[in-house]
């Protein structure tokens, strides 16, 4: 099984199916963090233009933002938003408990509480550290708390199929076999006709003579196999 | 069944399931019957192999049926009163632990600091820089006619949001730090109770205390016994790391978490309305020193009333 090795967090529901998502790293990690510090930079310049004819007052107001800015920001936008600051929705990534439900105010608290933690000793050094460390990039925060950050899942676009007669396999198939048929099908407009013919020819000797193209002949198959007509 | 014919079977019921999920009212009664659906749908076309694409969809569609089904309700995240009147207090008996270990951290150095402040003339100036301590007898000399800061309506504003900012801010840096095994908790107390303790006796020795003390009798209710709660919180996170018991110590991590964001709710409510006190009341030195000597007094006897009450309910 690959699942030592890549970053896909499943997760077992009652209804007794697994549930994936894959983790992000820290590269996309900080540029959405670096995004979001842009936003809020820009909304606190914004808001500082707007509140500077109000003197005194201006000043204790600007302060109020920058101290709900500086704080509350990420929670307000997990907790309200599915997850997602403006940095996480623009690179696709989502905040979620461990078990991919929504996160609620505790838990977005506390793990923006302690990015205080995670920024030590400098340059969110202590985060990178434990990310690297940890099975599903997560940071101290985030191991507190219970999180992680996945990428929101892409609904994934149909492929084109190769045009060609659908066929009827030469002899019973085992799933196994069956499915790399299939892929070999699905994955036609990918690879060159070079490589087609020579993965053609691997089974050449279940080839019935009366098909002239090994390459047509095999997609012909894998169509069949997957139903279509 | 081959996958074409899959698809051609169930398209219809993913629809009206992506519909419901949308929000869809009609049929919104019929989300877990078509969820448990999507969930054999899942299984099936894993266990027969169809397509990653299809897989992929189907996982899409399950995981966002579990996220509504399965996810926290919002409606429940309302009971503020029941937090304030129950849950707080109670977190706070149920770690009273960490509490007085915070209470002591804090008030001890303070204590000591104060005293030598008191006896000695120049221990003060361990801590502060000369023009600091210039700066704040200026702040608390009787022979100024308003005592605190001088300032009109707009800079008690200023001043609220400047209290808001800096205290939740030390609030939340002496919780976070607590992470560091308790020993960021831990300096923030100390070094806050120094600092406190040391301006304290230096005014006193210096004959000011008559316009310090009322100044910081009515906030000091909330605010020193919100960071002491803070520390609290913090140190909480420190020993379910250094003494997790029978729990892992991330799971040990998570138990704490849970109970310290209840306490740092609570602190920085109180925080909030320390700010408040200490910009528009506090500073009203033209109000009788006796009465804001009795409402602090009052504030104070509230506070660990209120706090203490957790304890009646039994933990």
């Amino acid at each position: 099984m690959p699942g030592a090795l890549d970053t896909l967090h499943r997760v077992v529901t009652p209804e007794n199916i697994d549930l994936q998502a894959e983790a992000a790293g820290p590269l996309s990690r900080c540029l959405a963090y670096l995004v979001d510090l842009a936003l809020r930079t820009g909304v606190m310049i914004v808001l500082g233009l707007l509140t500077l004819p109000l003197g005194q007052v201006g000043g204790g107001l600007l302060l109020l933002a920058w101290f709900l800015l500086d704080w509350f920001y990420p929670v307000m936008f997990e907790v309200l938003a599915r997850g997602q600051t403006p940095g996480k929705r623009m690179l696709g990534l989502r905040v979620v408990n461990s078990d991919l439900s929504p996160v609620g105010w505790n838990v977005s608290l506390i793990r923006n509480l302690l990015r205080t933690v995670d920024f030590l000793p400098m340059g969110n050094l202590l985060a990178l550290l434990s990310m690297c460390m940890s099975e599903r990039f997560q940071r101290l925060g985030d191991l507190a708390a219970g999180t992680l950050v996945i990428y929101v899942p892409q609904v994934p676009r149909g492929v084109p199929l190769p045009g060609v007669p659908t066929m009827a396999p030469p002899l019973p198939l085992s799933p196994d076999e069956a499915q790399a048929i299939i892929n070999f099908t699905r994955r036609s407009h990918q690879l060159s006709g070079e490589r087609q013919r020579e993965l053609a020819a691997v089974l050449e000797p279940a080839r019935p003579a009366r098909a002239s193209d090994p390459v047509a002949y095999w997609q012909g198959v894998g169509l069949g196999l997957m139903g279509e007509s | 069944m081959k996958q074409a014919e899959f698809e051609r079977q169930h398209t219809s019921l993913w629809q009206s399931y992506e519909a419901t999920l949308d929000g869809d009212a009609a049929t919104a009664s019929a989300l877990p019957g078509l969820y448990r659906n999507v969930c054999a749908h899942l299984s099936l076309a894993k266990q027969r192999r169809y397509s990653p694409e299809l897989i992929g969809r189907l996982n899409d569609l399950a995981s966002r049926g579990y996220f509504v089904l399965y996810g926290a309700s919002h409606r429940h995240q309302r009971l503020w009163l029941r937090f304030f009147a129950v849950d707080f207090p109670r977190t706070i008996a149920k770690n009273r632990r960490y509490v007085l270990g915070a209470v002591l951290l804090f008030v001890l150095p303070g204590l000591a600091m104060g005293l030598s402040a008191y006896f000695t003339e120049d221990v003060i100036y361990s801590m502060f820089h000369p023009s600091e301590v210039r700066h704040f007898e200026a702040m608390y000399d009787p022979a100024n006619a308003r005592v605190g800061r001088e300032r009109d309506a707009g800079d008690d504003w200023m001043m609220f949001a400047h209290y808001v900012y800096n205290n939740i801010g030390i609030a939340f840096r002496t919780f976070a730090t607590g992470l560091l095994f308790g020993l960021g908790s831990a300096f923030f107390l100390v070094y806050n109770g120094l600092a406190m303790g040391g301006v304290a006796g230096h005014l006193t020795r210096a004959g000011y205390g008559v316009t310090f003390y009322p100044f910081v009798i009515g906030h000091g209710a909330l605010e020193l016994t919100a960071i002491a709660l803070s520390g609290a919180a913090g140190l909480r996170l420190g020993a379910a790391l250094l003494m997790p018991g029978k729990l892992s110590r991330l799971n040990a991590l998570r138990g704490a978490a849970g109970e310290s964001a209840i306490i740092i709710y609570g602190a920085s409510a109180m925080l909030l309305v320390a700010a408040a006190v200490e910009a528009f009341w506090s500073s009203r030195s033209a109000l009788p020193d006796g009465l804001r000597l009795g409402v602090g007094t009052i504030l104070w006897l509230l506070v660990l009333f209120y706090l203490c009450s957790g304890r009646k309910r039994g933990t």
